[in-house]
């Protein structure tokens, strides 16, 4: 390439993210970032035209969760980055690795409240891992070079890029810099990667010694591509492992050893395991408040090893015994192979067996339960769940919105594999389900995308069915239907005195029409009998969109449940196993 | 008056901490720092700011009102932000901290005299003469301008205006509690 070519600052713009190797691009086109949109024609970047711009967002995370590398959206000033505040703080909670580009108005216009003019730096501030404003086009591919760098290493997350009109018609010399200028020119970023040794090894002596030792996995486990290393330290020592609702497929649910998801949704042998452990190995997750409960309770008799590549996580809820500042992978790595040293010097484990076969016990009391329908009843979402579960290829990736069906999803599925698991879980995004399946199935064309959504959640993002259908991007969407905001309507339930305020949502429009009108394939499903049906033919459409709407049992509620603020000790088990909680004790 | 700096009677936990905070020199930093501690919820007590010698950074020096467990937190928070590069944590006692006050004082006859006085003892300038008042500039220790302004308050401080502390290391002592190395992500 020559070092005198004269590109436009939108040119530079789009060669920056062909240069990052962008394939797929989610947005919506307006006045300020319009001159990027034309260089976009003639580019090898595919672009995605959503609906609303909330939708490129939410499709740029379904992506990034899938694959692992940073989803990207553009879009323009004013009421679209605003727009994409929603995704862009979700990707920040999640730690999702996200590059989003907005146009601003000229720089002669910054600070004039001129058309579609809003403070995007400013706004986005606390929700992005960084932003920046571009003042001059030869800024443009250093800039764009931070932000993967930024958004894709150490703890990942959001970058937004804010792009002036002018910046972007104006021409500037183009030159790519190297990945050491680009090291260079952030000073004050370098992500600790590797473990300290000495504190390596103090872990692998700990984990040797306890005698209720318990893998606590979270997303970090996913976003350091470190599943397998955790799986080879798991089945070495024989410990068993709780997976966070950020980390579900992270270590199998069909393995002897997987508990499954802990917290307030979590399942009693999960959470117990947890509660009742003498050493908690934390490897990248955050001792979240849907996991801890009241902290004060918490794993009372547990040491606790914190692998996170966030010093700030380290202590910021539990003073961890051995806190390792690093990627997980690598870490994990390191510990195994201190294990492995001191097992070959003689070292040995102390006997897990009494420990292991008491969470055994707790497994075998304490399944997750629901109450079948009666003959003729209103359909069980859980059934549902299980029958789509079971019809589900393999491989087939899971896109969940928020609230009851969220839970019941991450409890009644089997997540068996790594990335097929996708979920709003921090920000606890409603609407997240629909967009984020379309990113997660642009990305991965070749598997089925199951988006399981609620009827709330499905009214705030469905129209971007419309995306799905135009675009080509064919996903199954399962609606457990149940006519309420279903969680809160719980939480009204249990802990306001039934007094039902603002959560039916009936009158909700006929989904079938609606999916119809959308391009998609719309089937109902009110009995027990035409679930399989149902299932079947929606597996069977691959060039169309389908909408299953599974009118099921309003008053079905999620357990177990930590109520708010409670101690995990304090967990309502399902009515029919609350008889036998002393086993818990 | 209840500032930073008073030994308080009835044993407060608070303590004041210094930091120290070398970042890139770029638009929008400052917005950056002091938008992060309101976010996290804490207060800053003061706040100094300019460039280095070196134009490519600033110095941010920070004092805050806060224990050490939440201190320890927003350090680590204020690590992440990508502009900054460094953050030293100054202990009062092994560092040099100086500040800067300027106040206008109502006088009124033979009182003039006695502010001179004041002021020569505690080594402040007389920066304007009034009918009626008079602007004096005094920079010396938090603590010494404390009890300046104090005493003036006897005359009636009319308006006056404190910098915020800037703070360096003491030179024949290393004061830094902890170099915070090692960048977060």
């Amino acid at each position: 390439m020559s070092n005198k070519e004269t590109l436009t600052g939108a040119e530079a713009l789009i060669r920056s993210l062909e240069m990052e190797n962008v394939e797929v691009m989610f947005g919506l086109p307006g006045g300020c970032i319009l001159p990027a949109y034309d260089p976009l024609l003639k580019s090898s970047i595919r672009h995605i035209l959503v609906r609303h711009e909330q939708g490129a967002g939410h499709m740029a995370q379904g992506y990034a969760h899938v694959t692992g590398r940073p989803g990207v959206a553009m879009v323009t000033s004013g009421p679209a980055a605003t727009n994409m505040v929603t995704p862009l703080c979700d990707a920040f909670m999640d730690s999702i690795p996200m590059v989003c580009i907005t146009g601003q108005v000229s720089t002669t216009a910054i600070g004039t409240d001129a058309f579609q003019e809003c403070d995007t730096v400013g706004i986005t501030r606390s929700v992005t891992k960084h932003n920046e404003l571009i003042m001059h086009p030869d800024d443009i591919p250093m800039v764009v070079r931070q932000a993967f760098h930024i958004a894709t290493t150490g703890r990942p997350g959001p970058v937004l890029i804010d792009v002036p009109k002018d910046v972007l018609q104006n021409t500037m010399t183009w030159s790519w810099p190297t990945d050491e200028e680009v090291i260079a020119s952030l000073p004050g970023y370098r992500p600790t990667t590797k473990g300290h040794p000495k504190m390596i090894k103090e872990a692998a002596k700990l984990i040797l010694a306890a005698e209720k030792p318990l893998l606590y996995i979270g997303g970090g486990v996913l976003k350091a591509r470190a599943a397998d290393v955790v799986r080879e330290l798991a089945e070495l020592l024989q410990i068993p492992v709780v997976t966070t609702l950020m980390a579900r497929g992270a270590f199998p649910d069909n393995h002897p050893l997987c508990l499954g998801m802990p917290g307030m949704h979590g399942n009693a042998t999960a959470i117990t395991a947890m509660q009742k452990s003498d050493l908690l190995i934390n490897f990248g997750a955050r001792f979240d408040d849907r996991v801890t409960g009241k902290v004060s309770t918490f794993a009372p008799d547990a040491k606790v090893i914190h692998v996170d590549i966030d010093p700030a996580e380290q202590g910021k809820v539990r003073k961890p015994d051995v806190p390792i500042v690093g990627d997980c992978r690598i870490v994990v790595e390191e510990i195994l192979k201190s294990v492995q040293e001191l097992l070959a010097e003689g070292s040995t484990q102390v006997n897990i067996d009494p420990w292991r076969s008491k969470v055994s016990g707790w497994r075998e009391k304490f399944p997750v339960a629901y109450d079948q329908s009666e003959p003729g009843g209103r359909l069980k979402p859980q059934f549902c769940l299980e029958k789509l579960r079971d019809a589900a290829p393999e491989g087939t990736i899971v896109v969940s919105g928020v609230g009851q069906h969220q839970m019941w999803t991450s409890l009644f599925w089997k997540f068996n594999e790594p990335y097929t698991w996708v979920n709003s879980g921090g920000l606890g995004t409603m609407g997240f389900s629909v967009p984020a399946a379309i990113g997660a199935k642009a990305a991965r064309p070749d598997r089925t995308v199951w988006a399981i959504d609620g009827d709330g959640c499905f009214q705030m993002t469905a129209q971007e069915l419309v995306t799905a259908s135009t675009e080509g991007i064919h996903i199954k969407v399962a609606i457990l239907n149940n006519t309420y905001l279903g969680m809160v309507r719980q939480w009204q339930e249990m802990f306001y005195g039934e007094r039902y305020s603002e959560v039916n949502l009936a009158g909700c429009p006929d989904f079938v029409k609606w999916a119809e009108a959308m391009g998609c394939v719309g089937i109902r499903v009110d009995s027990v009998e035409e679930i399989d049906g149902a299932i079947e033919l929606a597996n069977s459409i691959n060039d169309r969109s389908v909408v299953i709407d599974f009118r099921v049992e309003e008053f079905e509620k999620v357990f177990p449940m930590v109520p708010a603020g409670a101690s995990n000790d304090d967990v309502l088990l399902h009515p029919s196993q609350e008889s036998e909680r002393g086993l818990l004790r | 008056m209840r500032t930073i700096n008073s030994n308080n009677p009835f044993g407060d936990s608070h303590q004041h901490h210094v930091l120290s905070v070398l970042v890139q020199n770029r638009p929008g930093v400052l917005a950056r720092v002091s938008g992060l501690f309101a976010r996290r919820g804490y207060n800053i007590f003061s706040l100094a700011v300019a460039p280095t010698d070196d134009a490519d950074y600033s110095r941010i020096t920070i004092v805050v009102d806060i224990s050490a467990t939440p201190l320890e937190q927003i350090v680590k928070q204020l690590f992440k932000l990508i502009d900054v590069v460094r953050i030293t944590e100054l202990d009062p006692r092994k560092s040099v901290e100086r500040e800067l006050m300027l106040a206008t004082v109502r006088i009124e006859g033979e009182q003039r005299g006695q502010v001179v006085e004041l002021a020569n003892v505690f080594e402040a300038k007389v920066l304007a003469v009034g009918n009626d008042a008079m602007t004096l500039s005094m920079d010396g220790t938090p603590e010494k301008l404390d009890d300046f302004e104090e005493l003036l308050k006897g005359y009636g401080i009319v308006e006056s205006q404190r910098t915020g502390r800037v703070a360096l290391p003491n030179l024949e002592r290393e004061a830094r509690k902890g170099a915070l190395k090692g960048k977060a992500s």
